[in-house]
């Protein structure tokens, strides 16, 4: 870097970008090394990676482990009969199909309520509920995970609880037994926290759309759902866009918290908890396969980076204005 | 301007969903709205419900009986939760300063329109919201290269920076800060370090506002650095002490057999789950309290957040 600084110099580097580099600097290093660093580490995941005592890590990562190709890649495409109960398995299948109908929902809902909420009479009231519905937002996964507990104990639950003084008997909804409810339930959970903020987003948006055109449209005669769908959405649509890409590029992601903290941890749910985050998190820490992992994790990353890159290619082609870069 | 809008009101009462629909929707926001908030209160009801109201009855959101007593029983291993506490105060405001001073500095060298080196230090932000090491990578960064397991440090640094508050910073010196004001403080001789603390920060405090308090929450709720970093429990942050409240509660029970007495008697009676969720409220509360009057901010961050480019 600092030699392509002396070239720029030559040319006509005044004092003014000088200093400017030098407050750039700070944080410069931090991307170096947090960001950066992180980067080139997946080379990992075609390594065979064993701490050296006496050398550094770096030169161990970068000079004297030896290559092992696509070795660590092996057992996430291992086809066998039973490859369809394996964790491999559970975990793209999961990590996909969460992804999927959250990214829907997290969409619908969100515009959804923010449209509704404009139309209320009362605005004293639309205030009230949106910062009511903006709570979970500012809640961590490990607090909403006693929340869920409080309701869904074996022993204390409220749910359970109800469930007797009805006369049924109760469910043990930490195993395997409630499997079925899982699904849903994350989903709703998913959509819970997040969709305060969604709304606050279009809300924002909402707001700043000119209000000559509802008037126009209103003197023409559109109904209140004219309007919404010729206005509105439309309005809408670059932000939704946008916010869409990046849910995409993150479907290969998912909500560690959510997956890892909410179930807590029960083994007997990872048919329909397991994803790639949480999975490569226990083949870390409690397995200290640091091959399998990080292959996982880079696995996750690059399909991250080609799916953002083709939901904003397909934007471009449909609508070049509202692609994101 | 007022008299347009007392011209439009009649429109807008012509334009008006119907009364039907209006009761239909106040209810579909009422139910939304008791649903993010009831599990809170919930939590609160059970944390001042009695050990036996709880043993008998279980979680209700009418006991048989209140009582302090979890409190008391908490006051008891006051020194453990405090300094969790403590931890996470620390680590809540020394990350916020840093965050914003590493997020405000990038953002204003990349506000400067005639700065040479701006298309790469732009590639440098953008390049990481697209691709980034992930968790292993990172994970063996930070402990084998850092050495940084088991260190405060852990916990501030990592968070500090993201590409989005860049933005959102570079997109708000842009568009608020005259170019004129810093052009002329240049002519009196100004470093540019000197112009952006003296001018450029004092009056950007919407920014830091936002900034500082996405920062503040974010670092107030993480407990996923602690997870993967922290294993000293004298580091445990407040988040991370509660998600290990099963390990944390027999080892209080032994702090209050040793005190021995009614103490100890108490430690017997009170059932674990109900220790965490007056825990779990400690946690929380100081949010909930907190974020109805700071959300008009975070509106405004989202915003210009949202601005492309």
């Amino acid at each position: 870097m600092s030699r392509k600084e002396d070239k720029k110099y030559k040319k006509k580097f005044t004092r003014d970008d000088f200093e400017l580099t030098l407050l750039a600097l700070p944080t410069t290093i931090w991307y170096l090394v947090f960001s950066y660093l992180p980067m080139f580490g997946v080379i990992i995941a075609f390594k065979n990676f064993k701490p050296i005592k006496g050398s550094g890590f770096l030169p161990t990562l970068f000079f004297k482990s030896e290559w092992m190709g696509f070795q660590n890649f092996k057992f996430l495409f291992s086809t066998g009969a039973s490859f369809f109960e394996s964790q491999t398995w559970w975990m793209f299948r999961n990590t996909i199909l969460y992804n999927i109908i959250m990214i829907a929902l997290g969409c619908i809902v969100p515009v959804t309520l923010a449209i509704m909420i404009t139309e209320l009479y009362s605005q004293k009231l639309a205030k009230v509920c949106q910062t009511m519905m903006f709570l979970p937002n500012f809640l961590s996964w490990v607090v909403v995970s006693y929340f869920v507990f409080a309701f869904l104990s074996q022993s204390k639950g409220l749910v359970n609880s109800t469930l007797t003084s009805m006369g049924k008997e109760t469910v043990g909804w930490y195993t395997a037994e409630a499997m079925h409810f899982w699904p849903p339930f994350l989903i709703l959970l998913n959509i819970w926290k997040g969709a305060g903020y969604g709304m606050v987003v279009y809300l924002a948006t909402i707001a700043g759309i000119d209000q000559t055109l509802y008037e126009a449209a209103i003197i023409d005669g559109a109904t209140k759902w004219q309007q919404v769908k010729h206005i509105t959405l439309p309005m809408l649509k670059t932000i939704i866009v946008i916010m869409m890409i990046m849910a995409v590029g993150r479907i290969f992601a998912s909500d560690f918290g959510l997956f890892y903290n909410i179930p807590k941890t029960s083994g007997d749910l990872y048919p329909v908890t397991l994803t790639i985050d949480v999975y490569v998190y226990n083949a870390l820490t409690n397995l200290g396969n640091i091959g399998m992992s990080s292959a996982a994790a880079l696995f996750q990353s690059i399909c991250g980076l080609i799916m953002i890159n083709l939901a904003n290619l397909t934007v471009r082609k449909i609508d070049p204005g509202s692609a994101l870069f | 301007m007022a008299k347009k809008e007392k011209l439009l009101d009649g429109l807008a009462k012509f334009n008006r969903v119907s009364p039907v629909v209006n009761v239909l929707f106040s209810i579909v926001f009422i139910l939304g709205a008791l649903a993010c908030v009831i599990p809170l209160i919930f939590v609160i009801i059970i944390s001042f419900s009695s050990p036996e109201s709880i043993a008998t009855k279980g979680y209700s959101f009418v006991p048989q009986e209140w009582s302090l007593a979890t409190y008391a029983y908490l006051w008891t291993s006051k020194e453990v939760l405090g300094k969790a506490i403590g931890i996470s105060l620390l680590v809540t405001i020394a990350g916020t300063c840093l965050g914003i001073t590493l997020n405000g500095l990038l953002g204003y060298v990349l506000s400067r329109s005639n700065y040479i080196l701006k298309p790469f230090f732009t590639y440098m932000i953008l390049i990481p919201m697209l691709f980034g090491g992930g968790m292993v990578a990172s994970y063996l960064i930070i402990t084998k290269f850092l050495h940084l397991k088991d260190n405060l440090l852990v916990l501030i640094l990592p968070l500090a920076v993201g590409s989005m508050n860049v933005i959102i910073f570079r997109t708000f010196f842009q568009t608020t800060v005259p170019e004129e004001v810093i052009e002329s403080a240049k002519l009196d001789g100004a470093s540019q370090l000197l112009i952006f603390a003296r001018i450029v920060l004092p009056i950007s405090l919407p920014a830091i506002a936002t900034i500082g308090l996405m920062l503040c929450f974010a670092y107030w709720n993480d407990w996923f650095t602690a997870l993967l970093y922290i294993s000293n429990k004298d580091l445990y942050p407040l988040q991370y002490f509660l998600m290990k409240m099963e390990q944390n509660i027999q080892f209080m029970k032994q702090n209050a057999m040793l005190i021995g007495g009614a103490l100890a008697e108490m430690a017997s009676q009170i059932e674990g789950d109900s220790v965490r969720m007056a825990v779990a409220v400690i946690v929380v509360l100081p949010i909930a309290c907190a974020y109805p009057f700071f959300q008009r901010y975070f509106v405004g961050g989202l915003t210009i957040g949202a601005v492309k480019g």
